[in-house]
């Protein structure tokens, strides 16, 4: 018997469950490390001497340097503690959340603004294809 | 006794706290917000609780991945406003309410919820824009708040009727404290929304009202609703919504009393990624 992770099908989208939390354990807590003054500085000082400190993969380096949030997910990355790496480059939540779905900045706003988006289309993987 | 009077449930997007402590509180796209929460900061003036049990979650602030406690009571007399990596909020510290945080955490504990108690931690906006909502900018805090976290970062969150179970059982230890307080409880987060991956963004307005209309008329009912019906419909981080069942439980109605009535009832799209959903429930 495996366990049931319904949620495995909903598009865009990745649960940070047990497992996920496992594989980002280094990479989050580095995030983390972020919320302190003195380290921001470091790490803004030199960002790869920095996760060299960490024993996060090689991937989950590159994903971080290149602020692939997406990346940074799907290795494990969760978006409450990547946001400390968005509060280190001076960039707002939504400035970050728009930056994973392929718009622009103005375009993930004007999304907003006018609703969201929409539920419709987005429920299950089958439906995106 | 002390007794609880009313419930609030509310959003506690961290840009309405940002808004207010940057000053854009008069802009139009704020100003929409604000405007629901007019009636609630005279409702809380003329309501004034002795205390505010305080149902939210930490956003890995005050818990790193080094400790995930499902649920956790703040018993401190204190509780400073957490760096997130902006700098603190600039907001008043929150005064605690140690000896009804342990009366409640002795008596739920007995009663088969095994609460992690927290002597020492700081509050992130999750407790705190709550607060800046209902009160607006003042010197201090109108009375004590107890911080009660609740895991929703690391999948599985509890599931709803755990919450709302769970609500049942503070309401019983509330009932059971022997200081007459006037004690209020808030259910904060949701409604509908998603801050990651290509779906981020997503808002279901149609979810969002049937959940509020649930939660007043059929809270037993929704309390059964499985997590991956929040998740797929009102998006990922969505699933906050089963804090608000917390509150919902420890309610009159659903505890053998009156059905409460309805003060006030609030929604809007967007606070920057989130529908920003409010009720204020009074027992009678
Ligand atoms: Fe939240």
């Amino acid at each position: 018997m495996s366990l049931d992770k319904p949620y495995k099908d909903v598009p865009g989208t990745t649960v940070f469950d047990a497992d996920m939390s496992r594989q980002g354990y280094h990479l989050n807590q580095f995030c983390m490390s972020l919320m302190k003054a003195e380290n921001r500085a470091r790490f803004k000082a030199n960002e790869r001497a920095y996760l060299d400190e960490w024993p996060m993969s090689e991937e989950q380096k590159q994903a971080v340097l290149a602020r692939d949030l997406n990346r940074c997910i799907a290795l494990g990355g969760n978006i409450y503690f990547l946001a400390k790496i968005g509060a280190t480059d001076g960039k707002s939540f939504q400035q970050m959340a728009g930056s994973m779905t392929g718009m622009t900045e103005e375009q993930y706003r004007e999304m907003m603004v006018g609703g969201g988006r929409s539920v419709e289309g987005n429920r299950y993987t089958e439906e995106k294809k | 006794m002390a007794r609880i009077t009313g419930s609030v449930y509310t959003s506690h997007v961290p840009a309405i706290g940002a808004a207010l402590d940057l000053g854009k509180a008069a802009e139009p796209y704020w100003q929409a917000v604000f405007k629901g929460y007019e009636y609630s900061k005279q409702w809380l003036r003329d309501h004034k609780p002795d205390v505010i049990f305080l149902v939210y979650n930490d956003h890995a602030n005050a818990f790193s991945l080094d400790i995930i406690p499902t649920f956790a009571i703040g018993t401190a007399p204190e509780f400073t406003p957490a760096d997130e990596g902006w700098g603190p909020r600039p907001v008043p510290k929150v005064i605690g309410h140690p000896k009804l945080a342990a009366h409640i955490a002795q008596s739920v504990i007995q009663d088969d919820f095994d609460l992690t108690i927290v002597n020492k931690m700081d509050v992130d906006h999750g407790l705190t824009v709550p607060l800046s909502l209902m009160c607006g900018q003042p010197q201090a805090w109108p009375c004590p708040v107890i911080p009660f976290a609740v895991n929703v970062v690391q999948y599985p969150a509890p599931s709803g009727r755990r919450c709302y179970m769970l609500g049942k059982a503070i309401r019983k230890a509330v009932d059971s404290f022997d200081e007459p307080l006037n004690v209020q409880i808030w259910g904060t987060g949701g409604m509908s929304h998603q801050l990651q991956g290509p779906r981020a963004g997503l808002i279901n307005k149609e979810f969002d009202t049937a959940f509020l209309d649930r939660l007043i008329g059929d809270p037993d009912g929704l309390s059964t609703m499985p997590h991956i019906e929040y998740v797929r419909e009102a998006g990922s981080e969505g699933i906050e919504l089963v804090m608000w069942l917390i509150a919902r439980g420890a309610m009159d109605d659903v505890n053998g009393g009156k059905a409460p009535t309805v003060r006030h009832r609030f929604y809007h799209v967007p606070a920057s990624n989130t529908a920003v959903g409010h009720l204020i429930l009074e027992n009678n």
